[in-house]
């Protein structure tokens, strides 16, 4: 029941959270320069008042920004998205088609970073003054300073000019023949770098976090009654103290599922990678409202069904919050 | 012994012809990757001009003729054409055997229809604005009817400027400009649609009821996008992309000629006629003086654009109509780079130089994301438009749009800008200067504000004139007022060139260069 009433409570939120999400980029995009009936004129190479006046109409842009914006709403709330400017396609139609590839990055990314970032914490609270320790720190250091893009380009002139291990850009390679399984190690192939440099930020922050964590719980009595009781000690470190130890990087991990999307925006771009970053970046290149205002949608619904699961995760990882305790 | 000469010669030219047939032998299969960092809205050139569109416009749609390397018109899906005596007619024949993709017969009523369509959608208004009427006395034969000499018709009768639509799919009634069939288009070209998917990629494959015998000699053509130029260089020297046309970053150029297994050619681009300019806003209280215009015209040195910033791929531009095109004036004044002459002008114009050496301050705008054109171009004029006087601030625009907002709406004092021909001044030229084309809020249009009624005569003139020596004089002729009046000082030609793999043969070097149908190209 408790359950339930938190969702219910959540949903709630979420729902005035996206509407002000809505309200407030449907005015923010209105007030940048410049009207997609130029960005369309502009790549025909140029038109006639006529012209604009007729792609007005036909977007309705000729009306005032506040009739459009109660328009927009009211199509919405019915699901519909309206139609993209630019592309002249369903809105929903094209998110729809590039919502897996950027779901993949980011969970590919996320995994990634959890996965290393907390085995390489683990293994440097081991031995919190030794090599490993140190390299840990640079790397976390690094890794996090770096821009994304730069770590981007940076891999692909290694990886994929240097020495040509992976592909340049884009998740798939369109001339491949073969099968289903072909096909799913072709995307692997291509997902590696992104996922990479997507992660990379991560990882530096999940070291450092399950390192700090790990050296704290490690010097706590149960521990030390665990080690006194001849627990071996890959039992201590990877049951006792990581259980403990995971549970800030999941918190972490969640909240800042908004900001990896935004990283996905960056990557995508880099990497040609069909998601929602390059549509965005695409569509707000050609002031194509509908189109932006739907990915924004999009986006902050996954961050709030990202929230949940993160909830309902830590209630998993930590049964004192489960039972209310 | 003259027996023996003739003998060897023949031996010789036997042999010559022998190894240029086995060289030039064209197979037939494999796919072309062709890497472009232009995203095409949809893929109907009728309703849209545009790089984007027009290169897999015009592989999916024939049109009635096509142009060779010397602006010779071809027969295409018209197996004649003839202009009538007084130019106000010109009549097509069109091949018995070509088929749209959906294997419905190409007949008189869809180039009408065509006709129609691309009047009244697409941007370029005087490509057919001086047509009244399509005649169709029979299927085979359209008679298109101009109501003044149009020289420039057989032109925009290539290309991606009048695609042959099927009337029965873009006829239902829709809107031209956002018909479905626009992403999915049915046309008669050598290739047909397999997908589009915006943004990613445009799979084609060949149209095996083409109605040009034995070709195309490619089995798909991929059109890949990329997000930046520098991933498709990098693409390009990898062999991943075998085609790179429309590549204009010299650094980039400079690279992958180092690569031996790519080939880099300039050709292909004479019809585009892409120039890089500076436009004045002639309304600016100090560039409505002629002289001051002439004064930085003078403070420029293309030659230092052209070789330090270029690195010497791009050509200096001298006037309105780029070097490659038949109508081009070689004979302008070409400004060359003379400090004194500026400081004189800018003095007999009456703005002296103030105590800090500054005359007066002057804005300059700039398209952003081809920096070595536009950007880098501007901060070079910063410093040197110091040296007689005129401070220059750089105004960013953060995208396109912005940019255009501030040119289209004459929100500008000088801006950097680059303009294409595309391919008779009709089209391309007209635009810039004529006094009624002075349009608030459109962007190419005559954005300079620039009135000139001699030049305006001229150009009507030469618009209609069937004489092509006589058209030529008269374009001439208002080049050299045009570059006298200075509404731009025209700085260089963008520095167009094709990438291919050396097992491209046949590579796209017509006027139209890839905007035309690649159904010569084969893989080696």
């Amino acid at each position: 029941m408790n359950i339930l009433m938190t969702v219910a409570r959540r949903l709630g939120h979420a729902f005035l959270l996206v509407l002000a999400v809505l309200i407030l980029n449907f005015l923010l995009i209105h007030m940048a320069p410049g009207d997609p009936a130029e960005v369309i004129a502009g790549e025909m190479g140029g038109a006639t008042e006529e012209m604009l006046a007729e792609i007005r109409k036909t977007y309705g842009l000729d009306k005032p920004v506040i009739v459009q914006l109660g328009i927009y709403l009211g199509q919405a709330i019915q699901g519909d998205l309206g139609q993209s400017f630019f592309y002249n396609a369903p809105v929903l139609e094209l998110i729809l088609g590039r919502i897996g590839p950027t779901i993949l990055l980011v969970t590919a990314a996320l995994t990634f970073a959890i996965f290393i970032g907390t085995m390489l914490g683990v293994l440097s609270s081991h031995k919190p003054k030794g090599a490993l320790s140190g390299f840990v720190t640079l790397f976390s250091v690094i890794g996090y300073s770096a821009p994304i893009f730069w770590t981007g380009l940076m891999l692909v002139i290694v990886f994929a000019w240097m020495f040509p291990i992976f592909p340049i850009a884009n998740m798939y390679n369109i001339t491949l023949e073969g099968g289903f399984f072909v096909r799913v190690l072709d995307v692997l192939h291509h997902l590696v770098l992104p996922a990479l440099t997507l992660g990379i930020v991560y990882i530096a922050q999940y070291a450092r976090l399950t390192r700090a964590s790990m050296l704290e719980i490690l010097g706590s009595d149960y521990i030390r009654t665990a080690r006194a009781k001849g627990v071996v000690e890959v039992k201590i470190y990877g049951y006792h103290a990581l259980r403990n130890a995971i549970l800030p990087v999941v918190t972490i991990a969640g909240l800042q599922f908004g900001s990896i999307i935004s990283g996905a925006v960056l990557v995508e771009t880099v990497f040609s990678w069909p998601g929602l970053g390059t549509l965005a970046f695409d569509s707000i290149l050609a002031r194509d409202y509908p189109t932006v205002l739907g990915i924004l949608f999009f986006s902050s619904l996954l961050v709030i069904v990202a929230n949940l699961i993160t909830d309902i995760v830590y209630r998993f990882v930590d049964p004192r919050i489960r039972t209310g305790g | 012994m003259k027996k023996l000469t003739s003998i060897i010669a023949a031996a010789a030219i036997l042999t010559a012809g022998s190894v240029a047939t086995s060289q030039a032998e064209p197979k037939s299969g494999g796919t072309l990757v062709i890497g472009s960092t232009q995203k095409a809205r949809h893929l109907n050139p009728a309703v849209q001009s545009g790089i984007a569109t027009a290169v897999p416009g015009t592989q999916i749609f024939a049109t009635p003729l096509r142009f060779d390397a010397n602006w010779q018109p071809q027969p295409y899906l018209a197996e004649s054409w003839k202009v009538s005596e007084d130019g106000q007619s010109i009549t097509l024949k069109l091949r018995a055997n070509a088929k749209f993709h959906d294997g419905k017969p190409i007949t008189s009523e869809d180039v009408a229809f065509s006709v129609e369509t691309v009047k009244a959608n697409h941007p370029f208004k005087t490509m057919f604005a001086p047509v009244t009427a399509v005649e169709t006395p029979d299927p085979l034969t359209a008679i298109i009817k101009f109501s003044t000499p149009h020289p420039a018709a057989s032109l925009t009768m290539s290309s991606a400027l009048l695609p042959i639509i099927p009337k029965h799919v873009y006829g239902d009634g829709q809107d031209a400009k956002t018909h479905p069939a626009n992403s999915k288009p049915v046309g008669s070209g050598p290739f047909k649609l397999v997908e589009f998917k915006a943004g990613e990629h445009v799979i084609l494959e060949k149209n095996p009821d083409y109605f040009i015998e034995g070709r195309p000699y490619l089995d798909k053509i991929i059109i890949k996008n990329y997000k930046d130029t520098t991933s498709l260089t990098l693409a390009t020297d990898t062999g991943e992309v075998l085609m790179y046309p429309f590549l204009s970053s010299t650094r980039d150029i400079a690279r992958l000629k180092k690569n031996s297994n790519l080939e880099i050619t300039n050709k292909g681009y004479e019809a585009v006629g892409p120039l890089n300019w500076l436009a004045f806003n002639t309304k600016n209280q100090y560039l409505k003086d002629k002289r001051v215009r002439q004064a930085i015209a003078y403070a420029v040195d293309r030659n230092f654009i052209v070789k330090a910033l270029h690195a010497g791929f791009s050509k200096p531009a001298t006037g309105p109509v780029g070097p490659g095109s038949p109508f081009f004036a070689a004979d302008v004044n070409k400004f060359e780079k003379d400090l004194d002459k500026a400081k004189a002008l800018l003095d007999e114009a009456g703005f002296k130089a103030g105590d800090n050496g500054t005359r007066f301050s002057l804005k300059v705008d700039y398209i952003p994301g081809i920096a070595e054109m536009q950007k880098n171009v501007a901060e070079y004029l910063k410093p040197q438009l110091k040296k007689v006087g005129i401070a220059v601030e750089l105004r960013a625009a953060p995208d396109f749009p912005t940019w255009a907002k501030r040119v289209g709406g004459h929100d500008f004092d000088m801006s950097m800008d680059v303009v294409f021909n595309w391919g008779d001044p009709v089209i391309g030229v007209h635009r810039t200067y004529i006094c009624d084309n002075i349009r608030k809020g459109v962007i190419w249009s005559n954005t300079q504000s620039y009135c000139n009624k001699e030049v305006d005569a001229l150009l009507a003139k030469a618009g209609t004139e069937t004489d092509q020596k006589a058209r030529i004089a008269l374009y001439q002729e208002a080049q050299k007022k045009i570059v006298e009046d200075v509404p731009q000082v025209f700085l260089n030609t963008l520095p167009y060139h094709t990438a291919y793999n050396k097992k491209v043969g046949n590579p796209p070097v017509t006027i139209w260069g890839a905007m035309s149908p690649l159904d010569e190209v084969y893989l080696k």
